[in-house]
C-alpha cells in the first residue's frame, strides 16, 4: 500500500505536464458530467427553486409513484427502445447494402457525387428537417395533399394519425442518418483485401454472391462495433428528430413520446421537476443496466468485441 | 459460364443504380423543394403548394429579411462567436487530452480515458444538467450557455488520441525528449503540425455540432437577442404557423401582406448557405475522420 502510494506521487511528479495537459478536460468532464450524478437526489425531494438541494423535503419514492401513476411510463419505454432498435436494425441493414451497391459500382465521379449526395442530409440541422416536414405534411400547401389533389383523392389531415408517424419518423431518421454508417462501411469495404475477389472470380462466383459471400461477412467487426455503441444508448432518443418533428403536438404522443421528450417537457413546458428528475433517472439507470447486461453477454461470447 | 456472370453483373448493377440513384434523389429533393420555394411568390405557393421549378420566380422571401436584416445578422453574429469561439477551445483542449492519454509512458492513460468514456454509459438526467448550468454555473442567458455543453465529447477526445497515436510514432516522441523537451513543447512544435488532418476533422465535427445547436437557445436563452441561428428560424416557423393557425380559427387574417411561407424557406436558405457551400470541403474531412474511426474502432 505505501508503495503504491509513493508511486503515485511520484508519477505525479515525474509527468506534471502531462497531467496539467490532462486536467481541463478532467475538470470539464467533472463538473459537467459527473457533479449532475448528484442531482439524482432530486427525484426523492419535493423539488424548489432557489433552495439548497438538502434543505428540500424528502419524500423518498413518492416522485416515482406518481410517474408510474401517471400511466406513462411502459408507453414511453416502449416508444423509446422500439424506435431506437428499429433504427439499429433498419439503420444498419440499408448503410450496409447501399455501401456493397455503390463500392461495386465503376466511376469515379459517379460514386464520388452520389456518396456526397447521400450523406448531405446528415451536415443540415435538425430545424431545416422541421420545415422539410411542415412542406411535405402542411395540411393546405404540403407536397402530399397537393399530389393527393392532382389525383383526384381527399387530402389527409397527418397530424391527426398518429399511426402514420412511426413511418415517418423512421424513415427521416434513416434518411438523416444513413448516409453516416455508410460511409463507415464503405471504408471497411475498401480495406477488404482484392485477393479475396479475384480467387471468388476464378472459382466462378458471380457479382451477387461476390458481395454476399465476401463484402458482407467482412463488414462483422465493423458492424459490431456500430451496434454495440447504438445498444450503450438504447434508452436515449434521438430528441433533436422527436422534438423538431412532432414538437408539443399532443395530438401525436401516444405513437411518437419518448423518454427525452417526456422529461423536455416535464422540464420547459409543465414545470413539474420531481416527474422529470424521476423520469430522467429511471432512463439512465435502466439503460446503465441494459448496457451491463448486454456487455456482460458480449464478455462471454467474445472478449474482443466487449465495449469494456 | 461466361453469359451467367455478365447476365448476373449487368443486374447487379442495374439493382445498384436503380438503389444509389433513387436514394440520392431522395436525399437532395427536400432541399430542392426548399429552394424551389424560396424563390417563389408567397401566393403560388399558398395557391399551389410547393413545386420542383418556382412556379412564379419572386424574391421577395429575401427581400423582407434583408429589409430589416439587423435580427438575422445578430444571430448570424451570435453562431459564428459560438462557433469560432467553440471549436478553437475545445479543440485546444481536446488535442491536449488525446496527445496525453496515447502517450504509452503514461501509466494512468487508460484509467482516465475510462473515467472520460463512463460519462457516456450514465449520467444524471437532463434536470440536474439544466440546474447545473442555471443554478450552479449561473449561464442564463449568457454565451457561456451556449459554448460550454458542446466543447468537448468523450467521442471526439477518443477520436483525436486515434489520430495522433497513428499520426505520430512514439519513436519521435521519445528522441524529442532525449533531447530535452518538455512534454508541452513535444505536443506544441511536434505532435500538433503532424496532426493538423486530425485537427480539422475533430474541428469541423465540433464546428457543424455548434452551428447547428438550437437545442442550448431553448434551454438556457430567455432574451432573443441572443438566440443562436437555428433557434431563430425555429421561432420564425413557429410564430408564423401560430399566427396563421390563430388566424384560421378567428377568421382573422393576421399574417396579411407579410409573404411568410416564402420567406420561411428563405430563411431557411441562409441558415444553411455556409454549410452548403462549404460542403464539399467539409465532407472530404469528415469521410476522412470516420475512416480512421472505423479502422482504429
Amino acid at each position: 500500500m505505501k508503495t503504491k502510494r509513493k508511486g503515485l506521487w511520484h508519477e505525479l511528479y515525474a509527468n506534471r505536464i502531462l497531467f496539467l495537459m490532462l486536467l481541463p478536460v478532467l475538470v470539464y468532464f467533472l463538473i459537467n458530467n459527473y457533479a449532475p450524478m448528484i442531482g439524482i437526489y432530486y427525484a426523492f425531494v419535493q423539488f424548489e427553486f432557489n433552495t439548497s438541494m438538502f434543505n428540500m423535503n424528502f419524500v423518498g419514492l413518492k416522485n416515482f409513484e406518481f410517474l408510474w401513476k401517471s400511466g406513462k411510463l411502459i408507453e414511453l419505454t416502449v416508444n423509446t427502445i422500439g424506435y431506437n432498435l428499429a433504427f439499429i436494425v433498419l439503420g444498419n441493414v440499408l448503410s450496409i447494402s447501399v455501401a456493397v451497391l455503390l463500392s461495386e459500382l465503376k466511376g469515379k465521379w459517379f460514386k464520388k457525387i452520389t456518396q456526397s449526395v447521400l450523406f448531405l442530409p446528415y451536415f443540415v440541422s435538425f430545424v431545416i428537417l422541421s420545415v422539410i416536414v411542415f412542406n411535405l405534411f402542411n395540411y393546405e400547401q404540403g407536397v402530399l395533399n397537393t399530389v393527393l389533389e392532382r389525383l383526384g383523392a381527399e387530402p389527409l389531415d397527418v397530424y391527426n394519425k398518429p399511426a402514420l408517424w412511426i413511418f415517418f419518423i423512421i424513415f427521416f431518421y434513416l434518411w438523416k442518418n444513413f448516409g453516416y454508417s455508410m460511409v463507415i462501411y464503405l471504408a471497411a469495404i475498401t480495406g477488404i483485401s482484392e485477393e479475396y475477389y479475384e480467387a471468388a472470380r476464378i472459382d466462378g462466383a458471380n457479382t451477387f454472391q461476390r458481395a454476399w459471400h465476401i463484402t458482407v461477412p467482412m463488414l462483422k467487426s465493423t458492424f459490431v462495433i456500430l451496434l454495440l455503441f447504438s445498444l450503450g444508448t438504447i434508452m436515449k432518443g434521438q430528441f433533436d428528430l422527436f422534438y423538431q418533428m412532432v414538437g408539443n403536438n399532443g395530438l401525436l404522443y401516444s405513437t411518437t413520446d419518448i423518454l427525452d421528450t417526456y422529461v423536455y417537457r416535464s422540464l420547459k413546458v409543465t414545470f413539474d421537476m420531481g416527474m422529470a428528475t424521476a423520469a430522467g433517472v429511471y432512463q439512465s439507470l435502466f439503460g446503465f443496466a441494459l448496457i451491463m447486461v448486454v456487455n456482460g453477454i458480449i464478455r462471454k461470447v467474445n472478449k474482443d468485441y466487449a465495449l469494456f | 459460364m461466361k453469359i451467367r456472370e455478365d447476365s448476373a453483373a449487368i443486374w447487379f448493377r442495374l439493382l445498384a443504380y436503380t438503389v444509389v440513384i433513387g436514394g440520392s434523389v431522395l436525399c437532395i429533393l427536400p432541399f430542392i423543394l426548399i429552394v424551389s420555394a424560396s424563390l417563389s411568390s408567397n401566393e403560388s405557393i399558398i395557391r399551389e403548394g410547393y413545386n420542383i421549378i418556382p412556379r412564379d420566380f419572386s424574391l421577395e422571401g429575401y427581400r423582407i429579411i434583408f429589409q430589416v436584416p439587423d435580427e438575422v445578422l445578430r444571430a448570424y453574429g451570435v453562431t459564428t462567436l459560438v462557433t469560432v469561439v467553440g471549436t478553437a477551445l475545445g479543440l485546444f483542449l481536446m488535442t491536449m487530452a488525446g496527445y496525453v492519454l496515447q502517450r504509452k509512458d503514461f501509466k494512468y492513460r487508460n484509467f482516465f480515458s475510462f473515467v472520460i468514456y463512463f460519462t457516456t454509459l450514465f449520467g444524471g438526467g437532463l434536470v440536474p444538467y439544466y440546474i447545473l448550468i442555471t443554478e450552479y454555473l449561473e449561464f442564463t442567458d449568457s454565451m457561456n450557455a451556449l459554448i460550454w455543453p458542446s466543447l468537448m465529447t468523450p467521442f471526439l477526445i477518443i477520436l483525436m488520441r486515434s489520430f495522433i497515436s497513428s499520426a505520430v510514432p512514439d519513436e519521435v516522441t521519445e528522441s524529442a525528449k532525449i533531447d530535452g523537451a518538455n512534454d508541452f513543447l513535444i505536443y506544441y512544435r511536434i505532435v500538433l503540425p503532424l496532426a493538423i488532418p486530425g485537427l480539422a476533422t475533430v474541428g469541423l465535427f465540433l464546428a457543424l455540432h455548434y452551428w447547428n445547436d438550437w437545442f442550448s437557445s431553448a434551454m438556457y436563452i430567455n432574451s432573443p437577442e441572443k438566440y443562436q441561428l437555428q433557434f431563430y428560424l425555429y421561432n420564425i416557423i413557429n410564430t408564423s404557423d401560430f399566427l396563421r393557425n390563430i388566424g384560421a380559427g378567428t377568421g382573422i387574417v393576421l399574417t396579411e401582406g407579410v409573404p411568410t411561407e416564402s420567406m420561411k424557406m428563405a430563411m431557411a436558405i441562409v441558415v444553411t448557405g455556409p454549410i452548403l457551400l462549404l460542403y464539399p470541403f467539409i465532407q472530404r474531412y469528415f469521410v476522412k475522420g470516420l475512416t480512421i474511426g472505423a479502422v482504429k474502432g
